[in-house]
């Protein structure tokens, strides 16, 4: 159960199509480094960032999974992704990172209900 | 009364997201409500360009939230990593990189993502325009 305090960033695009995601983590980051609760969601293509393996973008982009791989570093230990969006997607859970929690989308009202403080990315 | 914040992500002239926070800032301080803040992140951050040029007909955007600070001494932060890897930098970052101009004019402040969380955390109702 979320605190009242714990900040629930929304990452909503995949890597390397924009920038989204890299700031959207940014975002995660800062605010667990001063030492508030965060807890993220992935939905749509905002999934591809938690796939195992992948490398960086075109020449000159850095890759995102380091960052992802971080996380748990600065006690972000909630990577909430949908479960019907992954069937969407066509991807097994064996092919994301370790460490998510699969949650069904009738439920995801719930979980921003528990959450004050969102940001979308 | 509320205390609102506002997040503001989408570039002037490319998203309809600046022009939405200016009304929606506009219109909650004329109900009576309090406007704590407006942050600039991600592509946002181009609003706070001092020199953008749009033809004469049109809105300069950068213009119209300096006159919501003007008006309603609103603080306007910009997020200064977003900011200088968009090339948007104040006088002194762009002595600090050795940049011959600089486009960010008080009372536009280049600051960090913490003032972001700690709007949000004096806001009421946090509103992110993206």
């Amino acid at each position: 159960m979320a605190t009242p305090d714990t900040l629930l960033v929304i990452i909503r695009h995949a890597p390397h199509g924009s920038s989204w995601l890299r700031e959207g983590l940014d975002a995660a980051l800062v605010a667990a480094a001063f030492g508030q609760p965060v807890e993220l969601l992935f939905m749509g293509q905002g999934i591809m960032a938690l796939l195992k393996g992948q490398g960086s973008g075109a020449p000159g982009q850095k890759a995102s999974l380091p960052t992802i791989d971080m996380l748990e570093m600065y006690d972000i230990d909630k990577l909430w992704v949908p479960k019907e969006a992954l069937q969407n997607l066509d991807i097994s859970t064996d092919a994301l990172v370790d460490g998510v929690t699969l949650i069904a989308n009738v439920d995801i009202p719930d979980l921003l209900q528990q959450h004050a403080k969102i940001l979308s990315f | 009364m509320m205390q609102y914040g506002l997040l503001v992500m989408g570039a002037p002239y490319s998203s309809p997201a600046p022009h939405s926070a200016l009304r929606f800032a506009h219109a909650a301080i004329a109900r009576g409500h309090r406007l704590a803040g407006v942050f600039f992140y991600h592509d946002g951050v181009h609003n706070a360009s001092s020199l953008m040029a749009p033809p004469q007909d049109e809105l300069n955007l950068n213009e119209a939230w300096l006159e919501l600070h003007r008006l309603h001494d609103v603080q306007l932060d910009v997020c200064i990593a977003a900011a200088l890897r968009r090339g948007l930098m104040s006088e002194s970052e762009a002595q600090r990189h050795g940049k011959q101009v600089f486009n960010i004019e008080k009372p536009f402040e280049l600051t960090g993502l913490g003032q972001l969380l700690e709007l949000q955390q004096r806001s009421d109702r946090f509103i992110t325009f993206a």
